[in-house]
């Protein structure tokens, strides 16, 4: 059998790789009839030791099943990369940083002033229903005034081109190991592509995030004491945690492991004594993270934790309560929070979103719900959502009757076209639905990774990308422009 | 470095260590069985013994066929000893610290696992048993050659060999224990014949005929055999260089006092006796002092350096 792009259907969908059926986007020069030389056989042959090594290495996730047990999963991954030229990917680059940068303002000023209630950009009532707004957190100054340092923001091409921002994660953004991972894996698996095309080094990921985190040590050091705090072996993305602690040479530290001392620092247990630690990376959820202070009876966290943090005496990252951006209600109001703090027009766009508490977005929701998708403000991981053209008429009644009941907790949307990507399914390339989760680092200054992670819908005709959901994943190349693609 | 991380460094480096004893025994058995007659053979019940784990066995399993016994220890996981639970329990160990492990050595580790588990049909079959059971021995040593080659010699690398040698220690005196048990009605003239062959066997259990050959330049006896493998200095099997290994160990360590008291207090019940001396029930009783001696040993680090006990487990998830 062989690799026939001519064959490949693009639909009426944006294909990241093809233009039309049988050729190639510019950017790309010859990577589709490197493919094609490879042929079908070869290629079949490489997903299997990508498979693998995926699992020889132990990359994993963790899903829960209705039994309660925690099941650790081989990680799912396609060898085609998903490539994005770089010209392109550096105006997506300034748009996420500024997104960024704006929302740490917003979270900052909604945990001081409110400025923006008060003139009027963004309804209080928002505010007040947001479960994801900690009072606890009210007047505290985080160091640099940084709330979230390290957002995963989730980009979606639709069918014209246009990319847009889907949804900014501001709590405990994950996937980011899955990234670095799958670029390894394509090395070992298409050694002679990486002779031909040079994509943008993600690898030094770890090493920025340490200095993001060490710009926030309370202590000025050489080497702050840096930890990733993490619930435990069973929560999903504790590959990651573990994986992140080792590249950034750091402890990985579940919650016993800590202490607060009656001198307001946090210790940990050593095999020598208590030794101070400065700052924490912490994956545990908001709720979880102090008895004292927020569920008492969580005993994932630390005792005494948010007391330490607003006493200066140590940094966590991302600050309690930065998740209240993290909100799909907010994320509505994201031009107008660049708008107001900035004073400049945003450079990615959000997808158009109604809003269910305007009465006529709500209206206009109900009517057009086969449509639309509708999210629920609080939920991540896809649960909880409505597709509307993937719908019954009896889920729309009822996803109606939810919405009427609440209409603050709800966002609608145009149902996108997501763009495809060939992918390797059965014997053959079919194109398959992504989104992209780059990651952007925000302390001293701010530092977006060359890419991210690009999530796959492994079913025909599906746009659910969640790995625990059956999504799957790519690597992501950010390519230079070739000179002379045609000597390729 | 974290008491819970210098915890699971040893309960991994145990679970290792197990995992290739196990392996060891039953590899031996069942050469020894085949060099036996018939109406002489101690059979696969000894191999159960020497785990302790009688009880258990009868708990499921009727009697102490091949089939059973080597079932039981190979690829049983409702027997924690075996060796498929062994590596399961090395693997969770080590993928709670996989921060600190070496990349290579978790991925070999892995393997093993893996390769156990999709093998074991293979394992428990008379013609591919030998197969297994060498590419889990191989494996084993290849994860300690690993980690030796590639981790950082700190307090962790301690650890490690904390949790080997007391394993080892614990192992050696076991099969000292249940082996000689068997092999001693030493009137019994029948037996004699075949005497030698058995200690050749517990030797070679321990990878430790040619050592030993080296080493005492003496035929195979008992005595000597004993004195070997309680007292040699050299030999990384006898409890001997276990002991000392662990010292050298402890002695690293910060806040060691209570621990190497315990330690000191096993190495000198271990050269306060000449092997040979001892009859069979002296014997088993020195093989009880030294078993309670490596119990509190393990008490006293855990005291020592690994995280007061947990009162409660809670998982959480998230997006």
């Amino acid at each position: 059998m062989t690799i026939d792009w001519n064959a490949y259907p693009c639909g009426d969908f944006y294909d990241e790789l093809l233009a039309v059926p049988g050729q190639a986007r510019p950017a790309l020069a010859g990577l589709l009839t490197d493919l094609e030389s490879l042929g079908a056989d070869e290629l079949v042959a490489r997903q299997a030791a990508a498979n693998v090594s995926i699992k020889e290495m132990g990359i994993t996730f963790t899903v829960y099943s209705e039994e309660g047990g925690a099941i650790d999963r081989t990680w799912p991954f396609d060898i085609i990369p998903r490539v994005i030229p770089q010209s392109e990917w550096e105006r997506v680059d300034a748009g996420l940083r500024q997104r960024v940068q704006a929302l740490n303002l917003f979270i900052d000023d909604l945990y001081h002033d409110q400025n923006i209630i008060k003139d009027g950009v963004f309804p209080a009532e928002v505010l007040a229903k947001s479960v994801n707004f900690r009072p606890q957190c009210v007047g505290v100054d985080p160091p640099l005034g940084i709330w979230a340092h390290v957002c995963g923001s989730d980009l979606v091409r639709d069918g014209d081109g246009t990319i847009y921002v889907l949804e900014d994660n501001l709590r405990v953004p994950s996937g980011v190991s899955y990234m670095l991972e799958n670029r390894l894996v394509t090395k070992r698996v298409f050694p002679e592509l990486f002779d031909h095309y040079a994509p943008l080094p993600v690898d030094d990921y770890p090493s920025q995030l340490f200095d993001t985190l060490a710009a926030l040590s309370p202590r000025p050091a050489d080497y702050p004491a840096v930890v990733v705090l993490t619930p435990g072996i069973y929560n999903s993305a504790y590959f990651e945690h573990a994986y992140l602690a080792q590249q950034m040479g750091c402890e990985l530290v579940e919650g016993r492991d800590l202490f607060v001392d009656d001198d307001d620092c946090v210790y940990m247990r050593t095999v020598d004594g208590a030794a101070r630690v400065d700052v924490i990376y912490r994956r545990i959820d908001d709720l979880y993270l102090d008895p004292e202070a927020f569920l008492p009876e969580s005993t994932l966290g630390v005792p005494g934790l948010l007391r330490s943090w607003k006493a200066g005496n140590v940094a966590l990252a991302n600050a309690p309560g930065a998740g209240v951006a993290d909100d799909k209600v907010v994320y509505a109001f994201v031009p107008e929070i660049i708008r107001y703090y900035l004073d400049q027009a945003p450079i990615i766009p959000n997808v158009p979103t109604y809003r269910c508490m305007e009465p006529d977005a709500l209206a206009y929701t109900l009517e057009h719900m086969a449509q639309l998708v509708v999210k629920p403000a609080n939920e991540s991981g896809g649960y909880g959502m409505l597709v509307g053209p993937a719908s019954t008429q009896a889920e729309r009644d009822a996803f109606a009757r939810l919405i009427q009941n609440d209409p603050r907790n709800y966002i609608s949307q145009p149902a996108l076209k997501l763009s495809t990507v060939p992918t390797v399914i059965d014997r053959a390339l079919e194109p398959r639905h992504v989104d992209l989760r780059p990651f952007i680092l925000s302390a001293d200054r701010q530092q977006v990774t060359r890419g991210g992670l690009t999530r796959v819908a492994m079913r025909q005709g599906s746009l659910v990308v969640n790995s625990s959901q059956g999504g799957g994943s790519k690597d992501t190349w950010i390519l230079p422009e070739q000179p002379d693609a045609s000597s390729i | 470095m974290l008491s819970r991380v210098a915890e699971h460094i040893y309960w991994l480096s145990r679970y290792v260590e197990r995992a290739e004893n196990t392996a060891r025994i039953v590899t031996v058995n069942a050469n020894l069985l085949l060099d036996l007659p018939k109406g002489i053979a101690p059979g696969w019940r000894p191999l159960v013994d020497i785990t302790g784990s009688n009880a258990l066995f009868e708990e499921h399993y009727s009697d102490y066929g091949e089939l059973q016994v080597v079932r039981f220890l190979i690829g049983d996981e409702r027997n924690s000893g075996s060796i498929l639970s062994a590596l399961v329990a090395a693997r969770e160990n080590c993928r709670t610290i996989r921060d600190f492990v070496p990349r290579e050595a978790w991925e070999l580790l892995n393997e093993l696992y893996l390769f156990a588990r999709e093998d074991l049909d293979k394992g428990m079959t008379k013609s591919g048993r030998h197969t297994y059971l060498k590419r889990i021995i191989q494996g084993v040593q290849t994860i300690t050659g690993m980690l030796s080659g590639t981790m950082l010699h700190d307090q962790g690398y301690d650890f490690l060999h904390l949790g080997r040698f007391l394993e080892r220690a614990d192992m050696t005196t076991r099969i000292i224990d249940v082996r000689s048990a068997n092999l001693l009605p030493e009137e019994t003239t029948e037996l004699r014949p075949y005497e030698t062959i058995q200690w050749v066997s517990v030797l070679k259990s321990m990878t430790g005929y040619q050592a030993y050959r080296r080493s005492e330049q003496v035929r195979v006896l008992r005595g000597s055999v004993l004195r070997f493998l309680f007292q040699h200095p050299d030999f990384p099997r006898s409890v001997n260089r276990c002991v000392e290994a662990l010292r050298t160990s402890l002695a690293k360590l910060p806040r060691n006092e209570g621990a190497l008291r315990v330690a000191g207090r096993l190495k000198r019940t271990l050269e306060a006796v000449e092997p040979r001396r001892l009859n069979q029930q002296q014997l088993h009783a020195f093989v009880d002092d030294l078993q309670v001696s490596i119990g509190e040993l393990h008490v006293e680090i855990a005291r020592t350096w690994f995280p007061p006990p947990l009162v409660m487990e809670q998982t959480q998830s998230q997006g």
